[in-house]
């Protein structure tokens, strides 16, 4: 079977569609983006994650041309956009409070963008009932946005930004206000839209969760730097710091010495009279180093005998258990009090469960299924 | 029951200080004048009967009769009516200015706003008189910088109407406006830059459309008290300026004619009822707009 993943980013010869070259933007003394580059390609969905205030909105903010960097410089297609300003530019912009007309309709919304342009009355008409069936919003085009339900409104708001095909939209919390079971459908609406017209989406969000569903690259970012650039996986499975490994999901940290025993194997000393810990790493770490192991909860067995192949095997006490229906997060404390997380899928019924609060249980893992990280 | 007593209480009010003197209006401009004490007849003491026998409508066929009075209804419809518009286009930027100012800044420059209200009207309108007149501070200030050689005549004529009327009302026009501006998502104008429009388009095309319910009521704020003014075209205008008010003033105080003057009050009222109402619908329009 053959498939091209669709990778821009590993190409060396790709051109990026947009640029940040050593991009900082200060509000007087505040910092908001410090000394950022960054490469976005062409026909990606690409994630800018991050916690409030990590800068991600001022990114965006400068992309549609609200805000301009005060050193560095943004490239779209090769053009550095500085000089352009925001009604010039082939970016448009979702905005987070949808930012819809209140005085007019639905489909004078979608049409405000096109009727600018100068198209003729046949064209606007055509390309409006284009974005309507779209967003299956056919239905709803004489309403105004008050008469409608969120998550219609979300779709107008969407349609509105994509009528003038830009050549980026930028989608700022898309689905922030709208309710869980709504945002999960919206999402995979998003992605088939997106693959669909071909157009490059950047979404600003603080939800990882939706980031890693919708996006072919998540940029995960902290006080106005990038921390890791990399595919939904990448950086799941392999973050490059504390700081990325703990953000996207849950995890145990484990802090210990590295001791290199054979290639790309490490003992980790993490607790005096303990025996070490085996772990792989492809990134060196010298003899004595102070280490971080990330391990994700669902790679870590939980079982009452000591199993016998496991490279890592450590005794504890059930300490509370997280049922969250078709899962179980069991909390582990070690005996130096250390807590453990360990998830393991609810397959069998829950009066069945072998082990409870209090029981002395063993957990394992192996070698490769922890992360070895430095910082 | 506590509910029915609480509006109770205003609307005894309106009936004891407005219907009540209204009728007593209506009934005087339905008599005849007289030489006694009230000045008209029939009164109350000639019997109910000869009361209703004597009333008839010859006032209002006399004013229909005489030019004057049209003439002044429709010279204070010009005045009013020019008096709103351009307390509308000084009122709009101060608005805009204070809804677009820092939020620290805002109660300030509201109180900026109110502050005037705080002095007299009457001994506002008389500082007008010092700055506009022939001696005043203006025409000095106009001659020292050279700017004209000889004095403009600016007291005792329209645009002295104009200057008091703009100014006494302006922060009736300024509110409302404001109101509906601060209300304004500024990503609105965002959105409007985004899809291709420049700065000015975008205010035409989001900014003015949502503040119409303010435009509107603004004006009519201005309008209506604007429309019966008394005080500013009689201490401001000249002879040649010809508002109803003023010619209501002359006929009771002058002509001591009370049953003319009364008619003059009604006919005044009828016009008024027009803009009021259209002023409720529009207040009931944006309540319902905002629901």
């Amino acid at each position: 079977m053959s498939q091209t993943v669709f990778a821009p980013w590993n190409d060396p010869d790709e051109k990026p569609l947009i640029r940040f070259q050593n991009v900082t933007k200060k509000f007087g003394e505040f910092v908001a983006i410090d000394d950022l580059s960054l490469d976005i390609y062409a026909q990606e969905f690409f994630a800018l994650l991050g916690p409030s205030g990590c800068g991600k909105t001022t990114m965006m903010r400068m992309l549609a041309g609200f805000e301009s960097p005060t050193s560095g410089r943004i490239e779209l297609a090769g053009q550095d956009i500085a000089p352009v300003p925001p009604n010039k530019r082939a970016v448009n912009m979702m905005f987070q409070s949808y930012a819809l007309f209140p005085h007019l309709s639905v489909w004078d919304n979608i049409a405000f963008g096109l009727r600018r342009d100068k198209m003729s009355k046949d064209a606007i008409e055509a390309r409006v009932a284009e974005m309507l069936k779209l967003t299956r919003l056919e239905k709803f085009a004489r309403r105004k946005p008050h008469q409608i339900s969120g998550g219609q409104r979300q779709r107008v708001a969407l349609a509105r930004s994509l009528a003038k095909a830009p050549k980026l939209l930028l989608l700022d919390e898309p689905l922030g206000a709208l309710d869980k079971k709504l945002r999960q459908d919206t999402q995979f609406e998003l992605m088939d839209i997106q693959e669909s017209t071909g157009t490059t989406f950047v979404i600003v969000t603080h939800d990882q969760e939706e980031a890693m569903t919708v996006a072919s690259r998540v940029a995960v970012m902290d006080e106005g730097r990038v921390i890791q650039v990399a595919t939904p996986a990448e950086i799941y499975e392999a973050p490059n710091s504390v700081y990325v490994a703990d953000f996207i999901g849950d995890v145990n940290i484990i802090e210990a010495r590295t001791k290199a025993v054979g290639e790309d194997k490490y003992h980790l000393d993490w607790a005096e009279g303990q025996a070490p810990l085996t772990a792989a790493s492809a990134k060196s770490f010298s003899a004595d180093q102070k280490a971080h192991l990330a391990i994700r909860p669902e790679k870590i067995r939980i079982s009452t005998e000591r199993p016998e192949d496991a490279p890592n095997a450590l005794q504890g006490k059930v300490l509370d258990i997280a049922y969250l229906g078709n899962l179980s997060t069991y909390h582990v404390e070690l005996p130096g009090g250390q807590v453990i997380k360990a998830q393991t899928a609810n397959t069998r019924r829950i009066a069945r469960r072998d082990i409870t609060w209090e029981d002395p249980v063993w957990i394992s893992w192996s070698a490769t299924a922890g992360v070895l990280l430095a910082e | 029951m506590r509910r029915f007593a609480l509006i109770a209480v205003p609307y005894l009010w309106l009936l004891a200080l407005f219907l009540v003197p209204f009728l007593i209006v209506f009934k005087i401009s339905l008599s005849d004048t007289a030489l006694a004490i009230p000045p008209y007849t029939p009164t109350i003491k000639d019997g109910i009967s000869a009361l209703i026998a004597e009333l008839d409508f010859e006032n209002f066929t006399f004013l229909a009769s005489d030019d004057l009075y049209w003439k002044a209804y429709l010279s204070s419809l010009r005045i009013a009516l020019i008096s709103t518009i351009l307390t509308l286009i000084v009122g709009y930027p101060i608005a805009y200015g204070m809804a677009r100012a820092p939020e620290e800044w805002r109660a300030t420059l509201m109180m900026l706003v109110i502050l005037p209200f705080w002095t007299s009207f009457l001994i506002r309108v008389y500082a007008w008189m010092g700055i506009l007149s022939n001696e005043g501070l203006l025409n000095q200030l106009l001659m020292w910088t050279g700017v004209v050689a000889e004095p403009l005549q600016i007291l005792n004529t329209n645009t002295a109407v104009y200057i008091g009327i703009v100014y006494t009302y302006l922060p009736f026009m300024i509110l409302p406006i404001y109101a509906a501006l601060d209300r304004l998502d500024e990503s609105l104008n965002e959105a409007a830059e985004d899809l291709g429009c420049s700065r000015m388009q975008a205010f035409w095309l989001v900014t003015i459309p949502l503040s119409r319910n303010g435009i509107v009521a603004g004006s009519f704020l201005v309008f209506i008290p604007a429309l019966g003014e008394f005080v500013i075209p009689s201490l401001l205008g000249g002879s040649g300026t010809l508002m109803i008010g003023k010619v209501l003033w002359e006929e009771f105080f002058n002509n001591r004619d009370w049953p003319v003057a009364s008619a003059v009050a009604v006919i005044l009222l009828l016009i008024l009822i027009i803009p009021i109402i259209l002023f409720q619908r529009n207040q009931q329009k944006q309540a319902e707009a905002e629901q």
